[in-house]
Order: C-alpha cells, then structure tokens, then sequence
C-alpha cells in the first residue's frame, strides 16, 4: 500500500475534475452525434472511473499484485463482451418473427422438422 | 520411514484430531484442517445422494419402456443428479477438501490467509446445500442441471427459483474459498518457497481460484436473472417479450465451461503429485506443467460458445469458437506427455495412489479426445445432445476427476487422519471403479454415436444391450464406491498408525507429524530447494 | 480486496452484458426507456456520490495521518452523502411506482408498440440499480461499523488496514454508477 500521503487539495482537485467531467457528458448527451453517441459517454465515464481508481483507490502508488488484480477482472469483462457481442452482431435476427405466436402458445412448430444451418 | 517421534512412541502426540472433542470445537473451529474434514463429510454425503439418483436412472434405462420411473420423475431425477453432482460434489470436492488441507501445509503457514471467512465458506456451502436439498422435497426441478431458458422460466412448472437460490449461496462459499486460496498462496508461503518450487498441486489450486473468482459471479447474477424472470415474468430470456433465450446460455456457460476446468484442474495437480512420488523422479518439464494449468485457466473462458453450436449462435462466432477449443488441448496434452516422460525411467510402485493415477491417465485421454470430436463443429452438430456428449463429460468428470479425487484421498489419507487404509482393499475398489466405469460410460459412446438421445427416459428397442451393459457396469462402479467408503471410515479409527511420510514424498506437507499438530508445523520450515527432488534411483533401492 | 472487487467487476459486468446485448437489439426503445428518467435526478446522484468518494478518501487519508477525530467526521459525511443518494434513489423509485413503471407488477404507464423493449429497459434499470443500491447500504453499514471503531480509536497512522478495504469497496461502488449514470440516463438525452 502506499506510503504516502496526498495532500487535501490534491483530492479536492481530483473531485473537481470528476465534477467537470459529469458537466461535460451531461451537456454532450445533449447534442446528437449519431453514432459518436455511446462511445463519447463511455469514453468519459471510463476517464472518471480511471481518476477513482488511479487516485482514489490509489492505484497509482500500488504493487503489480494489486494491478494485476484489478485489471484481470476488466480483462475478463472485455472477453465476455467481445464473444456474446461477436454472437449478436453477426447472429441473423429476424425483428418480428412470424410464428412467435404459435410457439409460445404452448404448441410445438407447425413446420416440419427445420434444417439444422 | 523413519518418524523419532512417533517410535517413541507417546500414546497420542498432540494433533488437530485430538485438540478438542465438543461440537464447538469442530462446528467454530478456525483451523483449516478440521474445516476441511467438515467438508470432507458434507460433500461424501452429497456424492451418494447424486449417486442415488445416478444409479435410479441407470435403473430405468434398464429396459426400453418406462417401469421404474415415469418420465416427469426422470426428468427431476437426472436434474437432481447434475445439479448435486455438478455443483455440490465435483467443484467443491479437491478445492475444498484436499485444497483446504493441503494450501497451508503445503507452503508451511500456519492456517490460511482468513481463516473465520474459512468456515464462513463451509456454512455457506452448506446452507445452499440444504436449499438446493429442500427444493427436492417440495417437489423437485425437472430443467437439467443448466436451466435453459425460456424452460426453465416461462415452462417449468417446478421450483427453480428455490433451486437457483441454493446454488447462489454456494457460488459464494466458492468465491469465499477462491480468494482465500489466492491471497495465501501469494502472501504466507515459507521463506525460500518461490512461486517454481511451489509444488504442482498449488499451481492447479492457485489457477482453479482464479476460475473461481471471475467466473463464478457471473453465474451468480444468471441465476439471479432466471429467478426474477420466473419470479415476474419480466421478459429477460422470454422471446415472447423481446428476450433472447441464447443470451442465458451465453452468460450460464461464460460460467459453466470454466467450471469444468474448475472441477478438473485440481485433478490435473493431484495427478502430477501421484505420478512423480511413485515413479520417484522429478516431474518432467515442471515449469511447462506448471504454466500449463495457468493456461487452462485462462484459455477456459474462451471456449464457452462450444456449447452453444446447435442453439443458433452466429455461425461466424461458432466457427471462433471451435477453433478455440482445440487450444485446450494443447496445455493438457503437454501435461500427459509431461506424466509420461515423468513415468518412463522411474522405479514405480503400484499402491493405490498410483493405481488410481494411471487409470487417470487413460480416462482422461480418452474423454479429452472424445471432447475434440465435439470441438469440431460438423462432427457436434451429429452428435450434439446425444449419450456420446453423456460419455465425454463422465470421461472427464468420474473418470477424471472423481478418480483424481479418491487417488488423492488415498495418498493424502495418512496425513488427514494419522491411519494408513487397507492396501489390498484399496486396490480391489481402485480396479472395480475402472472395470465398473468404462463398462457403463465406453458403451455410451457408441450409443450417443448411433443416436440415442440423452435425457429421455425411453429408447428404441435395438439399443437395449448396450443400455444393460452400461447398467451392469454401473453397479460395479458403486460397489467400487461404497467400499473406500467403509474401509475409510474403518481404518480412520481402527487401522495402523502412519508416519509422517509413508510414501517417501518430498512436499513440506510430509515433513510435519501425521496428523499434523494444530499449528501445522513446530517452527517455520525454510525452503532450500525446488520441490520434488527425489533421491537417485540407486539410493532408493537401498 | 482487489482480487473482491474483479469478482464484483464480473458481478454487475455480467447483467451489463445483457444490457448491451439489448441494447443493440433495441437501440431506440433504450432511447425511450432512459426518457422515462429525470436526468436531473442522475446528475444530482452522481454529484453526491462523487462528493462521498471526496470525503471517503479523505478519511483515509486521515487515517494514514492517524487522526481519529478526522476520520469518524469523514465517515459520518460520507455516511451522510450515501444516506442523501439512497434517499434521491428511493424518490426515483417512488415515482416509476406512481406512474405504473414497474414491469412484472404494473407497467401499462408506457403504451407503445415497443412497449415491450422498453420494459427490458426498464428491467435493466431497476436490476442495476437495485444492485448498486444494495451495495450502497451494506457500505454504509460497514461504514457506521469502522467509524464507530474509529471513535473508540481502534485505528493508527500504522494500524488502519479496515479504513482502506472499506474505501476501496466505496470507491468501487462509486465507479459502478459511473458507469450507470450514461447507460441509464443519458442514452435519450438528446431528444
């Protein structure tokens, strides 16, 4: 752990710029960017967790153990997401699929047996 | 051989055994070893109660037409069997019990890094355990033990919910136990016991915490889901509402394929202890064994949509995933052929440990196989949710890891309970649970390959001989595990004195009097050298 | 207790996912399940949870100092921030119920073709939160635990190993609404 300590106005600061950055993606949600929309709010809130952890939690001051811990469970995030969302992404979904109805209507399939491709 | 000691002969030196007889003293005790004994029981408990179940099933398979059981009965039946098998036997088995044990002593500390969470993680255990029992009595879950969805949520009419609660709780002993394991392994090992002198043992444990650790909380908000979904019907997985069914299977198996590393890891590290103390030799390509298990672990999570080929994932990430899958392979063929070129030179013995070593070897070679087939994509889609699928798991799960557990309980015996067991009787069971294994499972391949379909509780006329020879194996395969029960239990109280190292083995767990003292060790011992380190073979034989 | 905190990362990650997933799905449903949130009501939990996060370093910091004094005055106004935040939480919660927001109990306050989406929405909204409220009140908890402890001057400039795990877990929990303050309320902002 560290050894030491940050001085009062070092936390305000960092408090501070938190605070602007919750200012700053409020007013960007504002505007419309199209596709920029999720990526730019992610990009900030990823900014701000990175001040918690890096400052607040000092993760800046700590040893490779505490590092390695903290970062194997992003990785491992970042490996969830990367495979289901490589699934939804290019899985073939029909919006409204005719026959929803009949199939949750508690009977089994009017077609006969579906090809397995 | 030699104990001064224990020749001296004071009627019974101090040990955590002797250190206390009231309930207290087991039911709050902090002390690994007395906690690991506590699981010792609950889970031999929970492995003949899903061996009942397993066994009713065979029972019925039996014959083609339903008589024992009729098929709703089935149906809860090989539930109950996965879920108390998957769940409470095989992931907390060698963590929990062996791991328990051994951690401290084998990295000469005292305890474990928190012992109370310790015990936290046994009435964790236990209280998920009794939930998970009581949905049987209430009426049973009739899903499978992987609840898919919208079954599970929308259909079932039985009581998942209770089920998926149980469960919850245990995830958490488990999680309990993973830090546990990690935080010790890396803070409380002896002076000069680097992290390549760890024993392989610890090297499995250390990664399987890690599986545990990442994947099981993600199980642990799936079931949370499946009960809300049940519970409000609130359309997460319903594809009625908008849900997608497959997003559970993505999230249960991001869990549920590490898991099987989780109950096979600790095997693997049970497996290279056996095979190097009785060939004697050195374990061949340490580091490579070692870092093997780290990348099953990690390689675990990136195979999970294997699971997934026939439920209509994208077929572009299918095809990722089965090339994926074939890396697996590679670690766990280095550590057979690392076992190998351990055994080939070495001056073996065949006691028991060994005998169930071996048989580990070939049992889990061929489920590994078996799992390429199915890592091949045109080949799952034949055979998918077939008895071939049944066959491959039960070559991992009992015949991998189920006979890791009983070789390593065996070796381990000496040291856990200060008694040696009966070697005759240990070799008669070790050779009925081979024989009675690969008489009910080899026949399941064939089965499964012709066709027949697992999870039904009829099955066309024609498979019916090789149906009698699974079930005929299978009652050899309980007779094999009743009796370690007995002769266990005998010889824990009745049976000859151990001494501290009966088997010659050079961990630092043998350097401590067996069983060992409360405190593990009279002072801390201070490492020197690597681990196995195992005298030439002329000194031996002397 | 970090090695805690990736099993918590994969805790709150996993129903994330399912979020995503969704929320790829259903793109403009999302945008209509987060209009049916104040943005100023998330603004102002995000301010007062950041506020916690600023005092709760500070006691630590205090406790690495060794001030007792300080480190209960810490802990009692981040306490405090975490009381307003649930409070704030509990008058968002009061008004999905009044408007019949609540999908599996009462959800006919939303009528539109993609009503249904919207009630994903709405389930992820109040699975996340939930969660991250529960975590809320078992920090606050452990909170009024070490800052009694702290009174009874339990803690040292050397001895404080408690005041640091429970900061690291406030913390943590902080990061989480980070996360969730953008995905639940900002999806839709700019319509």
């Amino acid at each position: 752990m560290t050894t030491e300590v940050r001085s009062v106005r070092f936390y305000v600061s960092v408090f501070l710029a938190l605070l602007v950055l919750t200012a700053l993606t409020t007013s960007v949600a504002e505007v419309d960017l199209g596709a920029l929309n999720s990526p730019v709010a992610m990009l900030i809130a990823a900014t701000k967790a990175a001040l918690v952890a890096l400052f607040f939690m000092h993760l800046r001051w700590s040893g490779y153990r505490i590092r390695f811990a903290a970062i194997a469970g992003l990785l491992w995030l970042s490996l969830m997401f990367a495979f289901v969302l490589g699934d939804i992404a290019t899985r073939h979904i029909p919006q409204q699929p005719s026959g929803w109805s009949n199939l949750t209507g508690g009977q089994a399939s009017s077609n006969p047996a579906t090809p397995l491709n | 051989m030699t104990n001064p000691e224990w020749i001296a002969g004071a009627p019974s030196p101090p040990s955590y055994l002797n250190n206390g007889y009231g309930w207290r003293s087991w039911f709050l005790t902090t002390d690994h070893k007395r906690i690991a004994l506590l699981y010792l029981i609950s889970i031999t408990g929970f492995f003949f109660l899903g061996g009942f179940f397993a066994m009713m099933i065979r029972l019925e398979l039996l014959t083609p037409q339903p008589d024992l059981l009729q098929s709703d009965t089935y149906n809860k039946f090989f539930t109950m069997h996965g879920v108390i098998m998957v769940w409470f036997f095989l992931i907390p088995s060698i963590p929990t019990v062996l791991g328990n044990f051994l951690v401290p002593l084998m990295i000469g500390a005292k305890d474990l890094a928190f012992p109370r969470l310790n015990l936290l993680s046994w009435y964790l255990f236990i209280i998920g355990g009794i939930v998970a029992f009581s949905s049987i009595v209430i009426g049973g879950v009739d899903t499978g033990w992987t609840f898919y969805t919208p079954y599970s949520t929308t259909y079932s009419n039985s009581h998942v919910i209770w089920m998926a609660l149980g469960i919850f709780i245990a995830g958490f002993s488990s999680i309990i136990t993973g830090l546990n394991f990690i935080i010790t392994i890396h803070t409380m090992r002896a002076p000069g016991l680097t992290w390549f002198r760890l024993p392989l043992f610890l090297w499995s444990t250390y990664s399987t915490s890690l599986i545990l650790v990442l994947a099981t909380p993600v199980l642990a908000i799936t079931l949370v889901l499946i009960g809300l979904e049940k519970a409000f019907g609130i359309g997460i997985f319903d594809p009625a509402l908008g849900g997608d069914p497959l997003l559970f299977q993505h999230l249960f198996w991001f869990y549920s394929h590490p898991a099987v590393y989780i109950m096979i890891l600790p095997g693997l590290g049970v497996e290279s202890e056996l095979i190097s103390t009785f060939s004697r030799r050195n374990v061949f390509g340490y580091k490579y064994v070692a870092m093997a298990s780290v990348a099953i672990a990690v390689f675990s999570f990136l195979v999970w949509g294997h699971h997934l080929f026939v439920a209509g994932q994208s077929v572009y990430i299918a095809l990722a995933f089965s090339f994926l899958s074939y890396l697996i392979a590679i670690p766990s063929a280095i550590k057979i052929f690392n076992w190998m070129a351990t055994l080939y030179g070495g001056s073996i013995s065949f006691e028991t440990p060994m005998l169930y070593a071996l048989f580990f070897v070939g049992l889990f070679t061929i489920g590994g196989l078996t799992g390429l087939f199915l890592a091949a994509l045109g080949i799952d889609v034949h055979v998918t949710d077939t008895y071939f699928v049944v066959a491959h798991f039960h070559y991992i799960m009992v015949g991998g890891m189920v006979v890791a557990y009983l070789g390593g309980m065996h070796f381990w015996w000496p040291k856990i309970s200060g008694r040696m067991y009966p070697e005759r009787f240990g070799q008669v069971s070790a050779f009925l649970i081979f024989i009675g294994f690969n008489l009910t499972f080899f026949p399941q391949f064939i089965l499964g390959y012709l066709g027949m379909p697992r999870r039904y509780h009829t099955y066309a006329e024609g498979f019916q001989t090789l149906n009698v020879m699974s079930t005929a194996g299978a009652s050899i395969l309980a007779i094999g595990y009743v009796l370690p029960l007995f002769y266990l239990a005998w010889s824990f109280f009745r049976g000859p004195l151990a001494p501290a190292n009966p088997w010659g083995a050079t961990g630092l767990e043998w350097k401590t009097s067996s069983p060992p003292p409360t405190e593990n060790f009279e002072e801390t011992p201070v490492v020197t050298g690597e681990t196995y380190r195992f005298p030439v073979r002329e000194e031996t034989l002397v | 207790m970090w090695g805690f905190l990736s099993t918590e990362i994969l805790f709150f990650g996993g129903i994330l996912c399912g979020y995503t997933v969704y929320r790829l799905l259903y793109p403009q449903a999302w945008v209509h399940g987060s209009e049916l949130n104040s943005l100023w009501l998330g603004v102002a939990m995000t301010v007062v949870l950041l506020a916690s996060s600023l005092t709760m370093a500070l006691a630590v910091r205090a406790a690495q100092l060794g001030r007792s004094n300080a480190i209960v005055g810490f802990l009692l106004i981040t306490i405090a921030l975490g009381l307003v935040f649930l409070s704030l939480k509990a008058y968002e919660y009061y008004g999905h119920w009044v408007h019949h927001l609540i999908p599996g109990f009462n959800f006919s306050g939303y009528q539109a073709p993609d009503q249904h989406q919207v009630a994903l929405f709405v389930v992820f909204y109040f699975f996340l939160t939930l969660l991250h409220a529960a975590h809320m009140i078992i920090g606050v908890g452990v909170l009024s635990v070490i800052a009694f402890l702290a009174h009874r001057g339990r803690f040292s400039a050397i001895d404080h190993g408690p005041v640091e795990i429970v900061g690291l877990y406030w913390h943590f929990v902080d990061i989480v609404w980070l996360f969730l303050f953008p995905l639940l309320y900002l999806v839709g902002a700019h319509q």
